[in-house]
């Protein structure tokens, strides 16, 4: 196609005609003689290049990403508008339509020269006035979203996304009217026909976008790939309700659906029910296509994957095979306007996310997960956690008082139930921990939720998802009762109750371990549980990553890895978490008491034992790593409590604990840990405990919190290495991603 | 970034398979060949267990002076067959296993089409593509 036509048009907002001219060099339009459909392509994403003021060069295409989509002056003439639309669902669509879309076209904008951004503001003033300006600017939300033309926004935004450039093309939003979609709809089929002549882009800029989109689309509708970035799923849906009246050639129109929905209810009358692969393999085997095409059509019209036809599913298949019937080409992606989310057009956000989602799913270093049947993996899970997390690399780990006053202990239930209840995967950043930002892995969210305990435990912020978290939310709890200062009674703490936790339970158990030092355990059960398990996969990124310093707590961790892991399990009852009494109770001396829990635990891990008790937090906490902050706090509470000795650890987690022993020496995070820990230890004595009377209590408790320490340790370099090994994992791909994302329109 | 990958039935006979580099594609068809006896073996020794017990990433089947052998076999005896170079150090198991896990997401998308036959070749676009991503990008 000959695009200079195009390309002045398009390049109203660029700055220069110099720039014009690069930008055919580069795509190679010059050397071509032509523009083919990936030169324009390329051509569009330099212009969004260009107008966004980056160096002119071919790497831009790829390297920059969130480029606002190009400006082009669109014009309010319908039939530029439709080319406009057509032209722009031709070329990246995909681009990120990442919020600047462009504007409005403006009456009479500059075509050349005008400063993109300048030219942004008329244009949105124009926008009003057009209902489908021809550049697609999401900004503008057209008065009515027309079902139809939501298909088309769709469609065109999803675009031709057979060349995902990443940045972000121009955007034009076929709008569609309406009403003219049956007639539109019925042309397209009719005829494709050559993209109208080119001096309909020059009037771009002054004709409002009118109708449909007609012939544009045939051309496109073979290259259109529905790349649909979620951000093109955002300016889609906004494009829709710009009342474009740009039909989509693949828009359904309201007789066509009728029909379909006729045939479906042959097959199968319950219109929410479902057709069954065979059954619609019969069907249409009858239109006598051949039966790759027919196997085609398939995989892009069951969206779910499962194997049984929607009604929207079905009238997706059966608009493909009606148009494969009558000469178009099948696209390569499922067309926005065939998506199953149609029928939920006054939603934008649900028409955003099918976009969304279905980009997703079309790229091509990521499988969408919609159906796969994974196997379970847990490197899989927690690059996915990862992910989702806000707080990616960050682990917050939410300092719990382990020796949980009355009133903490019921903050802390508060915030656990609380916390349950919050997205696993969303950053526990209520937790006022410092010490969190380590855990990378999925530091229990739901602990850094739970333990926002006003008393300044650092909250951890992991996203984990893992019950552990939940487990540990529990077991903090409970640590909280017991860690009451009041019972210091150094009778051995009740068994841990959880031992059952699974992922969590390594984080309860840490937080029993703690717990029981100077926790009491009044709720006893619930400690011992959690200690029991040492490290079930934690996702906590416990390990000592993290970084972030116990703000409140003193003790922080000086050289402290903030573990902040997975605390989540700030739990105050986690006096497990040894890192938060690591760092904690030393440095802060008591700050929490609930620190002391763990720092009991800790300092069983930790072989600074000899200290007092803090020092056995300490220890403790530094095998956590996770809390530090709760650590520290907790074992100077702990250590006060001192009486209550760590309730023995569930059978299962003494047994971890010798392991752990065994592993002690391997945990190199841990030594620095111990350094630090003997740091904070020697604070420790600061920290007030009545250990008078609690001598053997805390002797007692002391131990069990080596036994945690060291259970812990070892749960805490496993869990690091398995936090490494996700981070490498994930690292390699996203540069596999990058690498595959250029070539992959090639 | 595998340089070769194939899809064998149960009945041992190539349902897919592509190569990266098109030339020497005899070679890599080879290798397959000669890694279903492995993988034969490998079902074997761990089938004396339930199936469902039975691991289906099998890990690496052989190394040869180039080319490493990766193997994966699914519940129905479908194998799947990964060759990577060998060096590609930065090549992880856990990387190897998420490639196989797309494939045989993949794999299964196609048995879900019911215009596909089990025992037909694979012609699915999406399969392909998925394929293609994973293979070494040499452009």
């Amino acid at each position: 196609m000959a695009e200079p036509a195009v390309l002045t048009s398009a390049d109203d907002q660029s700055t220069d005609m110099t720039f014009l001219f690069g930008i055919m060099e580069l795509c190679g339009a010059t050397r071509l003689g032509y523009f083919g459909r990936s030169q324009f392509y390329i051509a569009l994403k330099l212009v969004a290049v260009a107008q966004s003021g980056f160096p002119l060069r071919v790497e831009s295409i790829n390297t920059v990403k969130d480029l606002p989509l190009p400006r082009f002056v669109a014009s309010k003439n319908e039939q530029e508008s439709r080319h406009a639309a057509s032209y722009s669902s031709d070329s990246e669509n995909q681009g990120s339509y990442s919020g600047v879309i462009p504007p409005p076209p403006g009456r009479g904008q500059v075509k050349k020269g005008s400063i993109s951004h300048d030219a942004v503001q008329p244009r949105a003033s124009a926008d009003q006035q057009e209902p489908a300006s021809p550049i697609v600017s999401p900004q503008q939300s057209p008065p009515t979203s027309p079902h139809t033309w939501r298909k088309h926004n769709r469609h065109s935004s999803g675009g031709n996304n057979e060349r995902p450039l990443a940045g972000p093309g121009p955007f034009w939003s076929p709008f569609g009217e309406a009403q003219s979609g049956s007639s539109a709809g019925d042309t397209v089929w009719s005829g494709h026909s050559p993209p109208p002549p080119q001096e309909n882009w020059v009037s771009f800029a002054d004709t409002p976008p009118t109708s449909t989109l007609l012939t544009m689309h045939p051309a496109s509708v073979q290259d259109q790939t529905t790349v649909r970035t979620v951000a093109s799923a955002t300016t889609a849906n906004e494009i829709r309700r710009q009342s474009s009246s740009y039909d989509d050639p693949w828009k359904i129109t309201d007789e066509q659906r009728q029909y379909y929905i006729n045939q479906f209810k042959t097959i199968q009358p319950d219109l929410n029910g479902f057709i069954p692969g065979s059954a619609a393999k019969e069907f249409f085997t009858k239109s006598k296509l051949p039966i790759l095409e027919l196997s085609h059509i398939w995989e892009l019209s069951d969206f779910d994957k499962d194997g049984a036809l929607t009604l929207d599913e079905f009238c997706a298949a059966f608009h493909l095979v009606v148009a494969r019937k009558n000469g178009y080409d099948l696209p390569e992606k499922l067309p926005e306007s065939l998506m199953p989310k149609l029928i939920d057009l006054e939603d934008a956000a649900d028409v955003g996310d099918q976009p969304g989602e279905v980009g997703y799913s079309g790229s091509p270093a990521e499988a969408p997960p919609s159906k796969s049947p994974s196997m379970p993996s847990l490197n899989q899970t927690w690059p996915e956690l990862n992910q989702s997390s806000e707080d990616t690399a960050i682990v917050h780990p939410v300092p719990i008082r382990m020796t949980p006053s009355k009133i903490h202990m019921q903050e802390m239930e508060l915030k656990r139930t609380s916390s349950d209840h919050t997205n696993p995967t969303s950053p526990l950043l209520v937790k006022p921990s410092d010490l969190s930002e380590e855990n990378k892995i999925n530091s229990t969210v739901k602990f850094a939720s739970g333990n926002t305990v006003a008393d300044g435990y650092s909250s951890s912020d992991s996203f984990t998802s893992d019950p552990e978290q939940i487990g540990s939310n529990v077991t903090r709890q409970r640590s909280h009762s017991g860690t009451s200062p009041d019972n210091i009674a150094p009778p051995p703490p009740p068994p841990r109750p959880q031992p059952s936790h699974s992922r969590s339970s390594s984080l309860d158990m840490n937080r029993t371990f703690t717990v029981t030092t100077g926790l009491h355990i009044h709720t006893g059960q619930q400690q011992a549980g959690v200690v029991a398990h040492p490290p079930a996969v934690p996702p906590r990124p416990q390990p000592s990553q993290a970084p972030g310093p116990v703000a409140h707590r003193p003790v922080d961790a000086d050289g402290l890895m903030t573990h902040t892991s997975t605390s989540p399990q700030q739990i105050p009852e986690q006096p497990n978490f040894a890192d938060f009494s690591q760092f904690e109770v030393l440095a802060a001396s008591n700050v929490n008491e609930e620190q002391d829990d763990e720092a009991e635990k800790h300092a069983e891990v930790l072989p600074v034992e000899k200290a007092s008790d803090s020092a056995s937090s300490l220890r403790v906490a530094k095998a956590d790593s996770k809390t530090e902050e709760k650590t520290a706090a907790s074992v100077p509470a702990n250590v006060s409590k001192g009486t209550a000795p760590l309730a023995p650890p569930p059978k299962p987690v003494r047994r971890r604990l010798k392991s752990e022993d065994e592993l002690r020496p391997d945990v190199d995070e841990h030594t620095q840990k111990t350094g630090v820990l003997a740091a904070v230890l020697a604070s420790q004595p600061s920290i007030p405990r009545s250990v008078g009377k609690d001598k053997k209590a805390i002797q007692a408790s002391i131990r069990r919190n080596k036994e945690t320490n060291t259970v812990l340790a070892r749960l805490n370099s496993e869990l690091q290495q398995q936090l490494k090994d996700v981070l490498e994992e994930r690292i390699s791909l996203e540069v596999q991603l990058e690498q595959l994302r250029p070539f992959s329109h090639l | 970034m595998a340089v070769c990958i194939a899809v064998i039935a149960k009945e041992n006979y190539p349902l897919y398979i592509r190569s990266t580099p098109m030339e020497n594609e005899l070679k890599f068809h080879y290798m397959v060949h000669t890694s279903l006896d492995v993988v034969d073996e490998k079902i074997s020794a761990m089938g004396k267990a339930l199936v469902d017990q039975r691991e289906l990433y099998l890990g690496l089947l052989y190394p040869t002076e180039d080319y490493k052998v990766y193997g994966f076999v699914t519940n129905s005896k479908v194998k799947l067959v990964m060759v990577v170079d060998s060096s590609n150090t930065a090549l992880r198991d856990n990387e190897i296993r998420s490639m196989f896990r797309k494939l045989h997401n993949s794999y299964t998308d196609v048995m879900c089409n019911p215009f596909y036959n089990p025992g037909d070749r694979i012609q699915s676009r999406a399969f392909d593509n998925m394929v293609t991503s994973m293979m070494i990008q040499v452009c």
